[in-house]
């Protein structure tokens, strides 16, 4: 019962952090939608954020103790872009990229090849 | 609608199900609380990074104070994104708290990066339908790893990789659509910085906050430029 108890009051705790970290902007800055600076950040932030969260995830994705350090995650990566440059249509370069990710990460081709 | 919604959403999909799954194995397989608060916590918490590491508080029994300082630090970066989307979302009316609710990194991604008509009232119809789909996925995921546990037989190992490359597409498509490199490659070089001074728990919000500050400058820049050149517009 003190189980429940705790992991319902656990369970709420981190739903309000969650979401207060999500709210906050709208709380405080709602009022300065047209304020030059905060059109700026609107305009040029998301680019940022994006690049940022490709680049950190694309670094997770990497085995870096493999023969050549993070060739799994870089070749899937760039097999994304150039598809993406070339096509440019997002869901052949996601699939596309992805299933190059996941043969080479359940085969162990890369290590495999290199080695032999 | 719903059918171009799920083709937007679709590359989430292939990242929520196994993602939502792998947090639904280690809930069951690490914890002894009934199989449904993993599914609850998706659907009241919806956090990827932010759930896997309530695993980890729960079985430690941690403080409820330790809990909201640990899930709002994880979270930070949160506080970022609504200032991207501050006009987007006016006029969305009962709609607006849910959109907040859900603006998880990947929906975030998709309702700045997808083109928009002069439908304003549409277009958040579509932002609300987005958000809504990404959760479900989520949630799937969630119920399914609980359910299954370590019976999961489908070797998936990978197809997360679809998350990287929703960013990578996005940061294209932004690179499009805005003309300008300047932003992609100060979102890179932050991201490089964050990794190689901070532990991986805190690169993402380093990064943010790094970029942050260099728009800012960039801002500063272009005011003081633009004010020299006499034709400021205040």
């Amino acid at each position: 019962m003190a189980d429940t108890v705790y992991l319902a009051a656990f369970v709420a705790v981190a739903a309000i952090a969650t979401f207060a970290t999500r709210i906050i902007p709208f709380l405080f800055f709602e009022r300065h939608t047209e304020h030059p600076l905060i059109k700026h950040l609107g305009r040029y932030l998301p680019a940022a954020v994006m690049a940022l969260l490709a680049t950190v995830f694309l670094q997770r994705s990497g085995d870096w103790s493999a023969t050549v350090p993070g060739l799994d995650a870089i070749l899937a990566g760039m097999l994304v872009v150039i598809i993406h440059l070339l096509r440019r249509n997002a869901l052949l370069s996601i699939a596309a990229g992805t299933a190059a990710y996941m043969l080479i990460r359940q085969t162990g081709i890369l290590d495999s090849g290199l080695a032999g | 609608m719903n059918s171009l919604v799920f083709r937007l959403t679709l590359p989430i999909l292939f990242g929520y199900l196994p993602l939502g799954m792998a947090f639904g194995v280690l809930f069951t397989t690490q914890l002894d609380y009934a199989w449904w608060a993993a599914p609850l916590m998706g659907v009241v918490i919806y956090a990827g990074a932010g759930q896997i590491l309530a695993v980890s508080l729960l079985a430690a029994s941690a403080g409820l104070l330790e809990v909201f300082i640990a899930m709002f630090v994880l979270n930070a970066r949160h506080l970022f994104y609504g200032l991207s989307l501050l006009g987007q979302f006016r006029g969305a009316g009962w709609r607006k708290l849910y959109l907040i609710f859900g603006l998880t990194d990947e929906t975030y991604s998709l309702l700045t990066s997808r083109a928009r008509t002069q439908d304003r009232l549409h277009e958040l119809d579509v932002d609300f339908r987005i958000t809504a789909f990404n959760q479900v996925y989520w949630v799937i995921g969630c119920t399914l790893g609980a359910l299954l546990g370590r019976n999961v037989a489908f070797d998936s190992t990978g197809i997360e990789f679809a998350l990287v490359a929703l960013f990578i597409v996005l940061t294209i498509e932004q690179f499009k659509a805005l003309g300008d490199a300047f932003p992609v490659w100060a979102g890179a070089a932050a991201a490089g910085v964050a990794m190689i001074l901070l532990p991986p728990a805190h690169q993402l919000i380093g990064a943010i906050a790094i970029v942050t500050a260099v728009l800012l400058l960039q801002y500063r820049h272009l005011r003081t430029k633009s004010i020299a050149e006499g034709h400021s517009h205040g």
